[in-house]
């Protein structure tokens, strides 16, 4: 079991198909093969043990991908925003490697022990000069063979490489992806950058599926609408903050009165965070036609564990029921293959619509990382640090990371209770809930909030909004004005950002 | 006869047809293709079998082939003329999963 076999697959299938484009160029699958084999034998010619990226995405990416998985490497993507510095205590973990990045950077890595560094450029050209048209499909076949490692980073600042063996992502995509179930036409828009899991995933599902990729290599709300009309995608994957900044930039060039308009967009599937609300519902009313699609995962589970599909999202927004609207902010319904249990300190399963820690089973979940090992129970649960809840349809939804409860006064208190209420609010446009040191309570609730264009609210009525919603325990005891709010390229929400500078530090 | 391990990659000995063993029951399992007992991919194949027209269905690249059990499954990765079956039995085709493109 190797990713090769799914590239082999889609070169035999339809070889001729374009599989990925970058900046106007393109490659078939036919040529991601032929280049993921010349990019094998520059690895083995190399004598690493790891092939590395730190740069944006360009076509490198998939013969990168698909080159180590043949040669047997592990592949690891790196986020392009390291400095040296950081770069440099990551390469003890990865050298001897390989490492591809773009041209200004590559004279900074120079130095580094144990790793080769290669330009992008010259990368892309070796690999895609190859004629060659007969090879022997001679990848490694141990399903337990590193695919992919991806450094998450830790609570503690040391950034640790999540595991991916090829076992885990064939079997995802196979349990996931219909093999040539996209049409000719279909093509993926992908602005997230490499080394998140669901640019990963991405290329490995839509190899298998047929479906050509769209690169767009850093994100701008603006570049993504027009590739989007040039090269007509159908469907495309964002985190939730790119969306709202689609639609701020539709909104902005749109006449009054004149429908928005996605244009050949008719997927738009979304993870990598939490989707607020007000914003999913405004998708919906704006894009009536497009096919919504939340999907949680995580990078130790190889990306999707749970799906809110099209119908999910319509349903839940006509329901007349709360219970059924609820859904809408859910992350819908654990795949077919996965098990999914909600599980309290002690890690037994709880009752329905309870809370607790959100732990899942199956083929694709890794649970590892280099060099610590598994985090696997005996039975093979993988407790995700996320905080959760199933409702009696087994809709989960997702609380927020056990590690943000702010506990008050010995109280457990969930931020994204407190920031879900304060974006109600007619008002606010976003909203950060954090911890901060207090003297009587251990800990107090702090809140970051940006207002929407044109819009005022004192703390005191945001305070006072918040008692009325929900109870005084939850109540800030101090608010925060900001033009924005601090994300990382992925979408993540930096919580520890907004503490420390609510906290006086 | 032998015992099958998810993953591994097997081939026809009478077309071209190719799978790669997605699941396998525990114990030993016969899977024919065409008639014939599939060996492993890379092995030699044993000369002088020729396709049964009884197991010449054909069988199609991507799709996955289960037997009535459902602990038998089989993902082709090359199509060919023969068809599958496992302990005498033949395979039927899996549904496609009707999920939507989630990355």
């Amino acid at each position: 079991m190797n990713l090769m076999m799914l590239l082999e697959m889609a070169s035999s299938g339809f070889g001729e198909r374009v599989a990925v484009t970058s900046a106007g160029r393109s490659l078939s699958y036919g040529d991601l093969l032929r280049a993921s084999h010349r990019a094998k034998q520059t690895i083995e010619d190399a004598e690493v043990e790891r092939v590395a990226m730190l740069d944006v995405s360009s076509l490198a990416v998939p013969i990168a991908l698909f080159g180590s998985a043949w040669s047997g490497r592990p592949f690891a993507p790196l986020n392009y925003r390291l400095t040296a510095d950081e770069v440099a205590r990551l390469a003890d973990q990865i050298a001897p490697a390989l490492l591809i990045t773009d041209a200004q950077r590559a004279p900074d890595l120079a130095d580094l022990d144990g790793i080769q560094v290669v330009v992008r450029d010259e990368w892309i050209d070796a690999a895609t000069s190859s004629q060659e048209a007969e090879f022997e499909p001679d990848w490694p076949m141990d399903p337990e063979e590193i695919a992919i490692l991806l450094f998450t980073s830790g609570t503690t600042g040391a950034p640790k490489a999540a595991v991916l063996r090829h076992k885990h992502i064939v079997s995802y995509i196979l349990g996931s992806v219909e093999f040539m179930g996209a049409a000719e036409e279909d093509a993926a828009l992908m602005s997230v950058p490499p080394y998140h899991i669901a640019g990963m995933a991405a290329i490995a599902s839509s190899v298998y599926a047929g479906r050509r990729i769209v690169q767009l290599p850093n994100f701008d709300a603006g570049d993504w609408l027009s590739l989007a009309r040039e090269e007509k995608v159908t469907n495309a994957f964002v985190v939730p903050t790119m969306l709202q900044r689609i639609i701020a930039e539709l909104e902005e060039t749109l006449t009054p009165g004149e429908p928005a308009d996605l244009g050949s967009v008719r997927a738009l599937s979304y993870g990598g965070g939490k989707m607020p609300l007000p914003v999913i519902e405004k998708a919906m009313a704006l894009f009536p036609t497009t096919d919504f699609t939340n999907a949680y995962g995580l990078t130790e589970t190889s990306s999707t564990i749970s799906v809110l599909t099209p119908d999910d999202h319509r349903e839940a927004a006509a329901s007349d029921d709360p219970a059924g609207r609820r859904r809408l902010v859910s992350v819908g319904r654990p795949l077919p293959s996965l098990e999914v249990q909600i599980c309290d300190e002690d890690g037994k399963p709880v009752g329905v619509g309870e809370r607790g820690e959100i732990c899942v089973r199956g083929e694709q979940v890794s649970g590892e990382y280099l060099g610590r090992g598994s985090l696997l129970s005996e039975d093979g649960w993988f407790a995700t640090r996320d905080g959760g809840s199933l409702d009696d349809e087994g809709y989960l939804f997702v609380e927020g990371r056990i590690d943000d409860v702010i506990v008050r006064g010995g109280e457990n208190l969930s931020p994204g209770e407190i920031e879900d209420v304060l974006l109600e609010h007619e008002a606010v446009a976003d909203a950060a809930v954090v911890g901060i040191p207090d003297e009587q309570w251990g800990e107090g609730v702090a809140a970051a909030i940006v207002l929407k264009a044109g819009a005022s609210a004192g703390a005191e009525a945001l305070q006072q909004w918040v008692k009325d919603h929900l109870r005084s325990s939850r109540v800030p005891q101090l608010i925060e004005f900001r033009d924005e709010l601090p994300y990382n390229e992925t979408g993540k929400l930096l919580r520890r950002q907004v503490r420390a500078e609510l906290s006086g530090g | 006869m032998a015992e099958l391990k998810a993953g591994s990659r097997l081939k026809s000995a009478v077309c071209d047809t190719e799978v790669m063993v997605v699941m396998a029951p525990q114990g030993d399992v016969e899977v024919t293709c065409g008639g014939a007992p599939m060996v492993a991919l890379g092995a030699e194949v044993p000369s002088g079998q020729t396709l049964s027209e009884d197991a010449a269905e054909g069988t199609q690249i991507g799709k996955r082939y289960v037997n009535e059990a459902a602990d038998l499954e089989l993902l082709c990765t090359k199509p060919g003329k023969g068809s599958f079956a496992a302990g005498g039995a033949p395979l039927t085709v899996k549904g496609a999963k009707p999920l939507p493109s989630s990355d």
